[in-house]
């Protein structure tokens, strides 16, 4: 989109023809994708139009019926994630409630090699968790555990950040940092993907919108 | 080495958890000591008696026991969206899937095989069987976890399973069940229990390298 993004370097992720059906209901697609580096795909579409089903098929989770996905130009079949590459956001957060934010993102880290791309404290400071990251998640609140989840983003070298409803339970401050981590991720070079219902987007960024149709 | 940090990174998540959770965690080991405290209030503390089917008690309730904390061993992951953490980071799935079971043993399977000397006083084992019980408590409760953990992941997709988990891990369970008690009753009758206790480490060898093979492709079938 940025004219330094439209060299000659293959896209980040590129989809072909990708198409999902359940049973011999089809459920969006074909969907051709290309997404560089910094640049932000917005999927868009009402209840039930396949939002999240495309993104956990973006995320090597689910088998497209048709299509292939490409991550930087080249075609694998079937599709997985690079260790460390992709970071997702999804409804479920992946958040253990017996432990505090700090232990559940040293998992994160674990689970994307080792390295973080911040410490886990800065990352909980950064999303405004100060003060709250020793305490059990089951004692926080649902927008203060999406913060934790949303940490878990900035403590990951992942390229792709995938989000399903990133600015679901979150307050006004919320939308901004949501917005705020966009921007931070696509100035480190990386991309995003994420799923809205239409009333929020990144306000002060530049996106590619996907509709999907259904039952929108 | 690089392979090795999600594993251990997993693993050292698991028994935080557990540790968090002590209280829960504690529950497979009492209700085996329950059980086992019920044969000699049922059957009279006849020792004879008591010790003849001792090793078969001990087991039948260590199989039990290993039930009721498995089939929650992956459906937590499931619900709270940790499966599907596992799969994006893109990390050695049958690793991640090992480290788990490893952490499902040292929670469970470890517990009881040290109480194994405490379920054979109550049971009036002899020392020498109680020891033949520690033994094949040691080489099988790995190969329950492992072969029963992968069942869970198996079934962590459906709705209350508790019932199909059992009836799926214990047929599968017998070959231990029956070398697992088999030792502990050659070493009464004065045989060697060493047949029956390499046995069970063939079991063990073999579930070694593939159970995390079959979990990790399990885990991908519940998660989509």
């Amino acid at each position: 989109m940025t004219a330094e993004s439209a060299d000659d370097r293959p896209p980040l992720i590129a989809s072909t023809r990708l198409a999902f059906a359940r049973g011999n209901e089809p459920i969006f697609g074909p969907i051709d994708l290309s997404l560089g580096s910094g640049q932000v795909a917005v999927i868009e579409g009402g209840n039930g139009s396949g939002k999240t089903t495309l993104l956990r098929i973006l995320a090597g989770l689910l088998e497209p019926t048709a299509g292939t996905i490409a991550w930087r130009g080249e075609v694998r079949e079937p599709w997985r994630p690079i260790a460390g590459d992709i970071a997702l956001l999804a409804h479920q957060l992946g958040l253990k409630s017996d432990l505090t934010p700090t232990e559940n993102l040293a998992l994160v880290v674990g689970l994307s090699g080792g390295r973080a791309a911040m410490p886990i404290r800065a990352a909980l400071a950064a999303v405004g968790l100060e003060g709250f990251e020793d305490l059990p998640i089951r004692r926080q609140s649902a927008g203060q555990r999406k913060r934790a989840a949303l940490a878990g983003l900035l403590v990951t070298t992942a390229s792709l950040w995938l989000l399903d409803e990133p600015y679901a339970n979150l307050d006004h401050d919320g939308h901004d940092l949501v917005d705020r981590l966009i921007g931070m991720q696509l100035r480190r070079g990386g991309a995003v993907v994420m799923t809205s219902h239409g009333h929020f987007a990144p306000v002060a960024l530049p996106f590619e919108r996907l509709t999907l149709g259904g039952a929108a | 080495m690089s392979l090795l940090v999600a594993p251990t990174a997993l693993l050292q998540h698991d028994l935080t958890l557990a540790w968090r959770r002590r209280a829960e965690a504690v529950n497979p080991l009492l209700f085996a000591l329950m059980v086992t405290a019920l044969f000699p209030l049922a059957l009279g503390p006849e020792a004879n008696q008591l010790a003849r089917i001792a090793g078969g008690v001990a087991w039948v309730t260590v199989l039990l026991a290993n039930l009721l904390s498995l089939d929650v061993l992956f459906r937590g992951d499931l619900e709270d969206g940790s499966l599907d953490q596992w799969l994006v980071s893109g990390q050695s799935l049958p690793l991640l899937a090992g480290a788990r079971l490893l952490a499902h043993w040292l929670a469970t399977g470890l517990p009881l095989t040290l109480a194994a000397p405490l379920l054979a006083s109550m049971l009036g084992l002899p020392e020498d069987a109680a020891l033949t019980l520690l033994a094949a408590l040691a080489l099988g409760t790995p190969v329950v976890s492992m072969v029963g953990g992968t069942c869970a992941a198996l079934t962590a997709a459906m709705p209350r399973a508790g019932i199909l988990l059992a009836l799926l891990v214990l047929p599968l369970m017998v070959p231990v069940l029956v070398f697992g008690a088999g030792a502990v009753e050659a070493t009464l009758t004065g045989l060697s229990p060493l047949p029956a206790l390499l046995w069970l480490a063939s079991g063990l060898a073999l579930a070694l390298p593939l159970t995390p093979l079959a979990c990790a492709a399990a885990i991908r079938i519940s998660a989509q």
